[in-house]
């Protein structure tokens, strides 16, 4: 009932086409500029907690690194890049505090049971092994599915893994060097892990260069922001 | 190819905007007492989510890679507007087309579904292709489920029995969860070996 | 000291009364999409409530500039700012958080309940019983939200806000925090409120029987 009344109110007068596109035209400008501010307050410390995620996520799936630099494939040579690109598929090498190489950190992502699961893991090129796996997203069941990346001993798993002939994941017991123990009550879940490794190694293995002559590792000036924090440390 | 398939398995079925992610939960409530009307309503919302898709690729490819702030704002701007376009065309072109899909197009804009599909398809990084495809995996999901739950409803409405108490949303929540269980069981239909 | 026991009703009414989700089931798409543990409703009712309250005062103290044709927009384009302020607040201050929330944030804009808000109420009172209102809406969804929240965790992980209720013999019940889970808990509990409203409507029924007899 008040709202009927509200309404004839408010449509006793009709204001005129020009205040209703001036109204909105404020609106939209008063949010954008609200909205800038926002985005330019928050800006560096949000591109600082991604950095430090893949940071840490890298350092989980390749032993001893403390250093890392991001590698793209241009014109079939692994380059090394700094700048966000539209569309890049990147992988990231690990180097120790001496800046010797220690491996790749490939990103790779299929079907899992439930969503798609995205894995980064560790290759090391000299002997052709995976030195480290971890989930970077998942959807699987609580429970069950999850043991892939809340198993430790599942995880551990991909410490030391051969990946020739393919990894597979059996149930009967890790035997060849090639093999993971699927977990018990989750077998699709490991399977697809090993899956989706076996797939980033197809596509990444055969154009990464020869053992030896890795991309170096190349000092960069770190950012204000970023030195800041070395020094709190 | 195969990816294109398992996006589209995937939210067709697996993960099912309704009843795995509980988006456009407003409409799968409210709307879904008459199976015609469910069945029109699910035409409506694929052909929205298609749009949408194909606005959020634009959007995303051209504008906002220079202003990635104005995500949100001009993903609802733009698909608002754009859905009210092409309902204001099919109204002129082909009537039949507009009674089906009648008042459900500007109803749809504000469904949270078709936000979510954009949303999600940015955050997923997918391209044109892949985009489509989603979207048309996610409405066809849309579809099969406000259906079946539709189906459901009119058959309990001729149950007698029912006690007051529990009839309306509590039921047809339950309803919803046991239907959300049922879709539990297409989980690992693309990775079983 | 009326007025005040004004703005205490309406936010009274919010919180309980009229709950905005066991009473008038509104914002059902983030309230179940977050809720498979007590901390993520947590974070995600008290975005809601920071979008719902900032919105009402800028509503409610703007209203005799809005043209009412473009209404609709303007309060869309308002509370899509002050999503995305959260969203990016969120973002910089607790990252774990808003990657549990992620692409749930973004939908706090379609949340019926803060438009309703905006159109039934901030646009049409003072800003005094606007924030009274938007407090008692807010809290009631949060309450909602960390209600459905912990029962599923409870339930599901056999855990409350991370901390483990039953110790290690505890067979979680995992379908609880899976979405069929969501469903199941928020029907049972909209149940229990239509219940105790019949009861209470039973109970006035025959106070009123009584009254009339004697």
């Amino acid at each position: 009932m008040s709202e009927d009344k509200i309404e004839q109110v408010a449509g006793a007068e009709e204001p005129s086409p020009a205040r209703l596109i001036g109204t909105l035209a404020i609106a939209g400008l008063l949010s954008g500029v609200i909205i800038i501010a926002i985005y330019l307050v928050t800006f560096e410390t949000i591109k600082e907690n991604k950095a430090r995620e893949l940071r840490e996520s890298v350092f989980r799936v390749i032993p001893d690194v403390t250093k890392m630099q991001k590698l793209l494939l241009k014109e079939g040579k692994l380059v090394v890049s700094y700048e966000e690109e539209k569309g890049e598929e990147p992988i990231y090498a690990g180097y120790d505090e001496s800046g010797k190489f220690m491996g790749y950190a490939i990103p790779s992502d299929g079907p899992g049971f439930a969503d798609t699961i995205s894995v980064l893991y560790g290759y090391r090129p000299a002997d052709r092994k995976v030195i480290g796996m971890w989930i970077l997203a998942s959807r699987e069941t609580p429970g069950l599915g999850d043991k892939i990346y809340k198993d430790a001993k599942f995880v551990a798993d991909f410490d030391d893994l051969a990946i020739e002939p393919p990894i597979v994941a059996t149930k009967k017991g890790k035997k060849k060097p090639n093999e993971i123990d699927a977990i018990t009550g989750a077998t699709i879940s490991s399977v697809a892990v090993v899956r989706i490794i076996n797939k980033g190694n197809d596509y990444w293995v055969s154009k990464l260069p020869e053992p030896g002559s890795e991309p170096v590792y190349i000092e960069v000036t770190p950012p204000p922001s970023e030195a800041g924090e070395a020094k709190a440390q | 190819m195969g990816d294109l398939g398992w996006i589209f398995i995937s939210t067709l079925l697996i993960n099912n905007f309704v009843l795995a992610y509980f988006l456009g939960l407003c409409p799968f409530l409210g709307v879904s007492n008459k199976l015609e009307v469910s069945f029109r309503l699910g035409l409506a919302t694929i052909f929205v989510m298609v749009v949408t898709a194909l606005c959020a690729w634009i959007l995303n490819t051209y504008v906002l890679i220079y202003a990635p702030y104005l995500r949100l704002i001009s993903f609802i701007v733009v698909i608002a507007s754009v859905v009210q376009l092409i309902e204001m065309a099919i109204k002129k072109l082909s009537p039949t087309l507009f009674r089906a899909l009648g008042i459900f197009l500007p109803l749809i804009t504000t469904n949270c579904a078709i936000l979510g599909l954009a949303i999600f398809a940015t955050n997923k990084g997918y391209g044109l292709w892949e985009g489509l495809v989603y979207a048309l995996g996610a409405g066809m999901g849309f579809t099969l489920a406000i259906v079946l739950m539709a189906g459901m409803r009119q058959e309990v409405e001729k149950a007698n029995a029912m006690p007051k108490l529990i009839k309306g949303f509590a039921f047809n929540l339950i309803i919803s969860g046991i239907l959300s269980m049922a879709f539990m069981g297409f989980a690992g239909l693309f990775s079983s070996s | 000291m009326a007025k005040e026991q004004h703005a205490y009703e309406e936010f009274m009414k919010g919180l309980w009364r009229e709950n905005p989700v066991f009473v008038q089931v509104l914002g059902l798409c983030p309230l179940l999409a977050v809720t498979n543990s007590a901390i993520n409703g947590l974070a995600m009712g008290l975005a809601s409530f920071f979008v719902l309250l900032g919105s009402s005062i800028l509503v409610s103290l703007l209203k005799s500039y809005i043209p009412k044709q473009v209404r609709i927009s303007c309060f869309i384009i308002i509370i899509a700012t002050f999503v995305t302020v959260v969203d990016y607040s969120l973002a910089a201050a607790m990252p774990v958080i808003h990657k549990e929330l992620g692409a749930f944030i973004p939908l706090i804009v379609c949340n019926c309940l803060i438009l309703g808000r905006m159109e039934a109420f901030a646009s049409r009172n003072t800003l005094r019983m606007s924030i009274a209102d938007a407090f008692g809406m807010g809290a009631g969804f949060l309450f909602a939200l960390v209600a459905l929240g912990g029962v599923r965790e409870i339930l599901g992980v056999g855990e409350l806000f991370g901390i483990s209720l039953f110790g290690p013999n505890f067979e979680p019940w995992v379908i609880m925090i899976l979405p069929p889970g969501g469903f199941i808990t928020l029907g049972v509990m909209l149940l229990y409120f239509n219940w105790v409203e019949e009861k209470k409507n039973k109970l006035d029924k025959q106070l009123a029987a009584e009254a009339g007899v004697n």
